[in-house]
């Protein structure tokens, strides 16, 4: 019998889905519910290349829009579901329409969190995560002089960067003790905090946002120190929640994410979900993660596609991420942790090293600034199945040269 | 415009148009060009948009940056003095015709 596949979300994870489950021969009805009316778009970029003032002006899209048709995949664009019924096996969409499935896919992705300060509701505030909001911002930022980010994680420095590049006043105010901290080790952290503040940004570490308010002609930004920053406009960055709301409001179990198997499958058997909005249990480990990357959106895809189409498929690929941050380019392969012991590669004077991490003297993670060789042999290591030690790294030329001489299975 | 005529290893050939300055990989991914992924959107940062530009046009091609050149050793098909990564060769200017092969695999 060919099976009715309902995605709930068009991102990276949800086209994907759409486009592997093609490519594994899946001939049954395929809909691809998109919340936004545009053609499904490339994200990674609204944050660095888009914001530059020699951008081109329209964004990547995923596929060509001929892509849908000839694949037989029903996009429904500018759409929404308002619930599921699960006992009846279909989703009420906005318009009131019912469709039926046999396999629901909840890719809904993550918003972004909301500032809740005062003034956070001001015009000339922005958040950076759709192309709506990206287009907002950049017809703003021609005008502007001063900049004040909210937040130093992946989004906020990257906008920063590009905005410094622009020949912007930036502020960047970060509550935590250090730039990067939720994804980075403490001496990558600690490179890009010199890094930026030698490009000219002003990064205040140690100091949160304490309400916005509106002048004749600006914002004013008070920080928690109690310092006032002049701003043209203020750009957050300061994480995202997933969106669960509608598997939650079905019964199905969520916490921090949706909660699924290896197999990307939900608390339902006939519902899965992925990329952003999963909760799933990380390979070889006892921990579950919900990730926020293309990575994770493309190969749970992948993955996802054959099991539904008939191969079960647990997931096992490795995390890996990239930033750009001014003209450094991060990548980093696996998930660092607080406790792990970091090992340098490299000069960092030199603006090119990675930092190895050990977690129970076994290579876990590696950071590369500027060396992409590094990046991707880290890859191929953390794949292989082999343990890999400091002792086994110190005794090869490189990462490189150790990947060479490591078995990886096929 | 520019044009990119891209060959797959089967043999087929597609030939597409292209914005002066545009780059191969973006004018794979719109045009629906099998085989071309480009994950990262055009960063260097996924070794997934590798081509082999034809022989005769690669020299008249900007040069391999270093990261471009680091990248190009990760590729999932092999590396041969002809590859580069499509995100990476902007058309226009003298080059206003190439001919690249599409790779076996990318990821």
């Amino acid at each position: 019998m060919e099976q009715r596949i309902v995605i709930i979300g068009a991102g990276h994870a949800g086209v994907q889905l759409a486009a592997s489950l093609r490519e594994a021969g899946h001939r049954g009805p395929l809909s691809l519910i998109n919340q936004e009316k545009e053609l499904p778009y490339q994200r990674p970029p609204l944050s660095k290349d888009y914001v530059a003032a020699d951008a081109a002006s329209e964004p990547l899209a995923l596929r060509p829009e001929s892509f849908y048709a000839e694949h037989n995949i029903d996009v429904l664009a500018d759409a929404r579901v308002d619930s599921i019924d699960r006992a009846g096996r279909f989703v009420n969409l906005g318009t009131g329409a019912q469709l039926p499935y046999d396999r629901l896919v909840i890719a809904t992705g993550a918003r972004n969190r909301p500032l809740t300060c005062e003034g956070s509701e001001l015009p000339g505030v922005y958040g950076l995560r759709t192309l709506d909001d990206a287009r907002a911002l950049k017809l703003r930022l021609a005008d502007a002089r001063r900049v004040v980010v909210i937040g130093a994680g992946f989004i906020g420095l990257e906008f920063a960067a590009a905005a410094k590049k622009r020949g912007l006043e930036v502020t960047v105010l970060e509550f935590a003790t250090r730039p990067l901290g939720r994804a980075a080790s403490e001496p990558l952290s600690s490179w890009f905090d010199a890094e930026h503040r030698g490009s000219g940004i002003n990064l205040r570490c140690n100091e949160g946002l304490e309400r916005i308010e509106a002048r004749e002609d600006h914002l004013q930004v008070t920080s928690t120190a109690g310092s006032d920053y002049v701003a043209d406009l203020v750009v957050y960055g300061i994480g995202v929640l997933p969106n669960t709301e509608l598997a939650a409001e079905s019964g199905l179990s969520c916490e921090n994410g949706i909660l699924v198997d290896e197999l990307l499958r939900t608390s339902d058997e006939r519902i899965y979900a992925l990329g952003d909005c999963a909760n799933f249990p990380l390979a070889d480990s006892s921990e579950r993660v919900r990730l926020e990357s293309v990575q994770n959106a493309n190969d749970h895809a992948r993955a996802l596609a054959l099991t539904l189409t008939g191969q079960p498929t647990e997931y096992r690929e490795l995390p890996w991420f990239w930033s750009i941050q001014g003209e450094h380019r991060l990548q980093i392969a696996g998930l660092c942790a607080a406790s792990d012991d970091a090992v340098l590669l490299g000069e960092p004077e030199t603006g090119k090293f990675s930092i190895a991490l050990f977690r129970g003297g076994v290579l876990a993670a590696v950071e590369s600034v500027n060396r992409p060789a590094d990046h991707i042999s880290a890859r191929k290591l953390l794949s292989s199945g082999t343990p890999i030690t400091a002792s086994m790294l110190e005794a090869s030329a490189s990462l490189k040269e150790l990947a060479r001489s490591t078995p990886i299975p096929a | 415009m520019p044009i990119i005529t891209f060959e797959q290893s089967n043999g087929t050939a597609t030939e597409v148009e292209v914005a002066d300055g545009g780059n191969i990989m973006r004018a794979a991914v719109s045009n629906g060009i099998a085989g071309i992924v480009g994950e990262c959107g055009g960063q260097a940062m996924c070794a997934t948009c590798h081509v082999y530009v034809a022989p005769e046009d690669a020299a008249s091609l900007p040069e391999i940056s270093e990261s471009e050149d680091e990248m190009l050793d990760c590729t999932a098909a092999e590396r041969t003095e002809f590859s580069r990564l499509g995100c990476q060769v902007r058309l226009g200017g003298a080059t206003q015709q190439l001919r690249v092969t599409v790779p076996s695999d990318q990821v």
